[in-house]
């Protein structure tokens, strides 16, 4: 390990550091612009200057490894001027327009120019202009403040894995741009925003509206798919101006996808904001005893069988287990929280986990791909893939729709037949996952919301189980969940009880009248049309397609309202705070269903939230530690049986318009259209 | 010899005397005071009046909706919300002024990058009603068209000792 001397301290650090990472050791900030730990070094912005002694000028720290005996100083004379009079060159060209820049507050130039800038600029030639690119509805360009330190180009082409960013031109005439003027492709593009240290690369739909100084901050967790991503809720009053990500390097790095940062606007719409009860075939607005009533009325005397509940993609496990101690307290099987009708939850936990975790990916040396398409399922997941890609020696089979990935794959077919023939040692890419010493595959909704999902999740473990993913040390095994509240469902057994119905039995019992109530716990995302003539109760935060059906409506609270449980495809427990109140008389959606169940005289057994989280503790025990996995014993998964022929489906149909908040957002609507005329045009 | 003295001062009223001649006096100096609603003292060009958002010669508005006033604001009476204009422009939406929280104190006027926010030489400006001093966008624009000649006047007085 090379020891080096920094401000006069002695620091050992392994082989391959940069000075400027050492320098970080001990505790000397170097001012960056390109550098970022994520992102390759690029070393064009000269602004980490320090003195290296017996090298006759400054270097560039960023780009400079350490060697044994080096003697660093970053606190002398010469790497102050040397720094000043790089920022009076960065100055040059950089617009004086903080006060419109929508970066003024949170700008790394602004900051760094306090310290290395100086008062009066000497340059009294003409200063150059660019003109804006139009990069889609997300990003909003300034290219004029652009000071090159191409953190975007390398983001798109490194971590997002879309070539389309490049620069043109050299030197003054230097410009950042997607080559032909068009919109960026990557779900991960927002990210950029937040890389660009400048004010070129802002948010579009955030655009002139707050400041960060008067943004309330509040840490999160997102819910749009089941990673997980940690979040920063950004409100001024109440509303949510800005959604953007928290470090955490075993879930989302410092990345967080589009969708996330940008579908904060559907908050605000097309919100439930009263309780509504269907009167004459119109919905009409009614109070809390008005709506408890019709309900109670409905369910008492009717028996357990007769009622039915599915829980939707976004829901927390406080709700699901308030939910499931209602209708175990209403005697009724009749309970599934897989609503796109997954077959997993049999079976022990691992059967439904990503046991490899998010970080273990980089671990993996071989992956097959089954049924899923983790770029539009969990993009942060396919970002990881990717970086382990980028390692090299990542071989990646596909079974299922091929679709680019970002990375490169190897398409071993569209279904089942192609599975069979890997189980069977036939295909060779089973030996590719044999030889690897910790191979790993995923498999997807596409492969298991079928009715064999049971059968595909059997083959599956069979294959990783032959291919040595099951050991002591690892687990090659993963199931991805697209939903942010399915494996908290599992976990907490929301599956139908001995004679119960799953959501396609509830759906068919409903149209045939053997299930008269339906309780939609955020359930959006179901033919609504199949519920027949059952009584239908909503439970959410949004008026769509459930709420359309509904014929009593209970006004819940989206993610940002409630201090919600989460658990994310590894099995992370994670909890939401609240940042806003649910609107108008909407509540917390666990004290509904306890209010609820007060008026159906099977008042349940708790309080308020703490007594609650001990239930829900006590029914699933790994619960109880916040932030960690939990890792899952190995045991029975699914079960062995035939498969059907049909290939695996895609299941995200549109990337940008997957659940009720997606839907009510306009700037995801703005993504899905031009998403959709792009399709149009490469058909053509 | 006091006592005598005393009494000759008492019996003459000679203090009475030395007073009147003191107002005669005054009788032919000019007034110090100012007949006030009819007349006025003079105001410096620093002077923290009433508030007022200015306008480029041309009309466009001169706030961008910075928002650096109602950061600086000690007392918190400004609150301004922003929005990107149909031209792509940043300009408010509100811009409001509670008055009755205002401590006059300029640093608004400081804080402010385009010279929009400039508390004028109006003083007079006291209202019956609370409501009637939380001023609004027009309100301010309107102060602003009203007395811009003697603002922009004013600042360019103060302009060479900044």
């Amino acid at each position: 390990m090379p020891k080096l001397t920094i401000n006069g301290s002695d620091i050992s650090v392994e082989k391959g550091t940069t000075v400027l990472q050492a320098c970080e050791l001990v505790g000397a900030e170097v001012p960056r612009f390109c550098y970022h730990e994520r992102l390759s070094i690029a070393g064009n912005c000269r602004m980490c200057l320090v003195e290296l002694e017996k090298s006759p000028k400054p270097i560039a720290s960023c780009a400079m490894e350490v060697a044994d005996g080096m003697v660093v100083h970053t606190d002398t004379p010469l790497v102050k001027n040397a720094r000043e009079g790089v920022m009076e060159f960065l100055l040059i060209n950089h617009p004086l327009d903080c006060p419109i820049c929508d970066q003024g507050g949170e700008c790394d130039l602004q900051d760094q120019s306090i310290t290395y800038g100086a008062g009066l600029g000497r340059f009294t030639e003409k200063k150059r202009a660019v003109d804006d690119k139009d990069i889609g509805p997300l990003i909003k360009t300034i290219m004029t403040r652009c000071i090159h330190c191409t953190r975007c180009i390398r983001f798109a082409t490194e971590v997002a894995g879309v070539e389309e960013f490049g620069a043109t031109g050299r030197g003054e005439h230097m410009e950042i741009g997607t080559y032909v003027e068009a919109a960026v492709t990557s779900e991960l593009s927002g990210n950029m925003i937040d890389l660009c240290p400048v004010g070129a690369l802002t948010s579009k739909p955030y655009a002139f509206n707050a400041r960060p100084w008067e943004l309330r901050k509040c840490e999160s967790i997102d819910v749009h798919d089941a990673v997980g991503a940690n979040i920063r809720i950004d409100a001024r009053g109440a509303d949510v101006m800005r959604v953007l990500p928290r470090r955490n390097d075993d879930v989302n790095e410092e990345w967080i996808t589009d969708k996330t940062r940008f579908s904060y606007d559907g908050l605000s719409m097309q919100r439930l904001d009263t309780p509504y009860v269907r009167r004459g075939g119109v919905l009409k607005k009614a109070s809390w005893e008005e709506a408890f009533g019709v309900v109670a009325s409905r369910i008492k005397n009717m028996p357990g069988d007769r009622i039915g509940a599915v829980i939707g993609d976004l829901v927390d496990a406080e709700s699901m287990v308030a939910l499931k101690d209602l209708f175990h307290s209403l005697a009724s099987p009749h309970i599934d929280c897989r609503q796109d009708g997954s077959k997993v939850g049999k079976g022990v936990r691992a059967g439904y986990l990503f046991n490899t975790t998010i970080a273990g990916i980089e671990h993996a040396d071989a992956c097959l791909l089954v049924g899923t398409n983790p770029r539009m399922e969990a993009p942060l997941i396919n970002s990881r893939l990717r970086k382990r890609y980028l390692m090299g020696g990542f071989p990646i089979g596909v079974v299922g729709a091929s679709e680019d990935l970002t990375y490169d794959v190897e398409w071993l077919g569209d279904g089942p037949d192609a599975l069979a023939s890997i189980v069977d040692g036939a295909h060779p890419f089973f030996e590719v996952l044999q030889r690897a010493t910790n191979p790993m595959l995923i498999v997807g909704p596409g492969a298991l919301a079928r009715e064999d999902g049971e059968a595909v999740l059997g083959t599956t473990a069979k294959i990783a189980e032959l291919t040595g993913m099951v050991r002591e040390d690892w687990v090659g095994f993963n199931v991805l969940h697209s939903a942010a509240g399915r494996v908290a469902g599992l976990e907490l057994g929301l599956l139908p009880g001995p004679g119960g119905q799953d959501v396609n039995g509830i759906l068919n019992c409903a149209a045939e009248g053997r299930i008269n109530i339906v309780y939609l716990l955020g359930a959006d995302e179901i033919p609504m049309e199949r519920l027949g003539s059952a009584f239908v109760v909503y439970q959410g935060h949004h008026g769509d397609s459930g709420a359309n059906r509904a014929d009593v409506i209970f006004p819940g609270a989206a993610y940002t309202e409630k201090e919600g449980t989460y658990i994310n495809t590894e099995g992370r427990v994670q909890r939401t705070r609240k940042v806003l109140f649910p609107p108008g008389l909407g509540r917390e959606d666990w004290t509904i269903i306890r209010a609820l169940s007060d008026t159906l005289g099977h008042k349940l057994p708790y309080n308020n939230v703490g007594q609650l989280r001990d239930r829900m503790c006590a029914i699933a025990p790994q619960l109880s530690v916040l932030g960690s996995v939990d890792p899952a014993k190995w045991g029975e998964v699914g079960f062995s049986g035939p498969m059907r022929r049909e290939p695996f489906a895609e299941t995200v149909k549109d990337y940008f318009l997957t659940n009720a908040i997606c839907r009510a957002s306009i700037t995801m609507a703005d993504c899905s259209a031009l998403k959709g005329s792009r399709e149009a045009m490469a058909a053509k | 010899m006091q006592f005598f003295r005393q009494s000759l001062r008492s019996l003459l009223l000679t203090e009475l005397v030395a007073g009147m001649i003191v107002t005669l006096r005054q009788l032919f100096k000019p007034a110090v005071t100012i007949n006030y609603p009819y007349e006025k003292g003079p105001l410096g060009p620093r002077f923290r009046g009433e508030h007022a958002l200015r306008r480029y010669p041309n009309g466009e508005e001169r706030c961008i909706a910075c928002k650096l006033c109602e950061a600086i604001c000690p007392a918190q009476a400004i609150l301004i919300e922003a929005e990107p204009r149909s031209d792509g422009s940043r300009r408010a939406t509100r811009y409001d002024i509670d008055m009755t929280k205002c401590i006059y104190c300029g640093l608004c006027e400081e804080a402010c990058p385009v010279d929009a926010i400039v508390e004028g030489p109006n003083f007079e400006f006291a209202a019956e009603t609370r409501e009637e001093l939380f001023y609004n966008k027009e309100k301010l624009l309107a102060n602003g068209d009203r007395w811009e000649h003697q603002i922009s006047a004013n600042l360019k007085t103060d302009a060479p000792y900044r």
